[in-house]
């Protein structure tokens, strides 16, 4: 009687075809969105030469930079979605040995984990692009989006790519969930 | 003494087999839990959005008055309003009785609460890494020298909303493999 149950729990927590694909797909996307969010973010640097000083009749000229490392939440930001973006592909590629109830729950365990961490980044990185594009006039703190054009638009592309990563990985979160569940959810 | 074949007559409709006691006393624990980490989660929230709305400090510099609100700053803002949604929402729920239909719609709720009040903590400490270490690469000086005050409650607020976003953590995990998998090991 209990190997029969625990058979077909077994059975039941297996999900069917088109629903284990789905899964597939969000993960598969998850992947895309967060390792696009990832290298963009890495890659996202700009300098300008502006005049400082004119000296006579010829002007000094300085290099100013903006990169991510300049900025903590930025560089969580490349951090947390870098971990996302290779804990899912990690998950994509050991598929096979994680059909096991326990291995199942644990996984289960981390997507949640790793959405808080994706999540977090984008919140922090979003708060910070905020400030950079209109900047805090009380705090005496200038916007640098008027001068560094290259370096906002980027981050904004991480930033939207990071979020659509954020949001499937919600989804699959939540459909995992009832369907991870699916075989003590018709016991009730 | 309760047979198997005959199921004891009691208040809660599931308990029909001998192990009805053991069960009753672990399903009384796990609500004395859950409504012990809603209070601490529903004290943390208020307490963080509390904290954050008073505070606010000024100063004057060579006859300019610096003063920081948190009005001034959307993070903040967005910081004191998911507080205290969060804990509205937190004293609400105290409310639903378990295991029923509506206690599979809180789950989902509490999920989203919970990523609500991450996002918030995670905005509100960009902007305070910021205010306190300043940016010398965009130029941007930190405040925390000319308003101590400020930066105090701040710091306050955010330790309180980590340990409200830690407790709501607990929660949903609690919820999930409470009610949607009783006889979870």
């Amino acid at each position: 009687m209990a190997t029969e149950n625990g058979k077909q729990a077994e059975a039941e927590s297996r999900q069917s075809p088109p629903k284990s694909r789905l899964l597939l797909s969000l993960r598969l996307a998850a992947v895309l969105a967060t390792a696009t969010a990832t290298v963009v973010m890495a890659l996202n640097k700009q300098s300008i030469r502006i005049t400082v000083a004119v000296v006579g009749t010829s002007p000094i000229l300085q290099t100013f930079t903006a990169a991510f490392q300049q900025t903590p939440a930025f560089v969580y930001f490349v951090i947390a979605n870098a971990i996302a973006s290779l804990y899912n592909l990690l998950v994509l590629l050991l598929r096979p040995f994680l059909r096991a109830k326990p291995r199942d729950i644990l996984v289960h365990l981390l997507d949640e984990v790793i959405f808080a961490l994706v999540a977090t980044g984008a919140a922090a990185a979003a708060s910070m692009a905020e400030l950079g594009k209109n900047g805090n006039e009380h705090a005496r703190w200038n916007p640098i989006c008027d001068r560094f054009e290259a370096f906002c638009i980027r981050g904004g592309l991480a930033l939207m790519a990071s979020f659509a990563g954020a949001l499937l990985l919600l989804l699959m979160n939540a459909f995992s969930t009832f369907t991870l569940h699916k075989s003590v959810l018709s016991q009730d | 003494m309760p047979s198997p074949a005959h199921p004891e007559a009691s208040v809660i409709p599931w308990q029909t087999s001998i192990a009805s006691d053991s069960r009753t006393k672990m399903a009384k624990t796990s609500r004395l839990c859950s409504l012990l980490l809603r209070l601490l989660a529903a004290a943390a929230t208020l307490c963080a959005a509390v904290v954050m709305a008073t505070s606010h400090d000024s100063t004057t510099i060579f006859g300019l008055t610096l003063d920081a609100k948190f009005q001034y700053t959307p993070a903040l803002e967005f910081f004191v309003v998911a507080n205290a949604v969060g804990c509205g929402y937190t004293l609400l729920v105290l409310f639903v009785p378990p295991t029923t239909s509506l206690s599979r719609l809180v789950i989902v709720f509490d999920v989203t609460v919970a990523m609500l009040l991450t996002a918030a903590t995670a905005a509100a400490g960009a902007m305070a890494q910021v205010g306190k270490k300043g940016n010398s690469h965009a130029g941007w000086m930190p405040i925390c020298g000319q308003v101590p005050s400020f930066c105090d409650h701040v710091m306050g607020a955010l330790i309180c909303a980590f340990v409200g976003v830690i407790a709501y953590f607990v929660i949903v995990l609690h919820t999930i493999y409470t009610l949607l998998s009783p006889l979870f090991p």
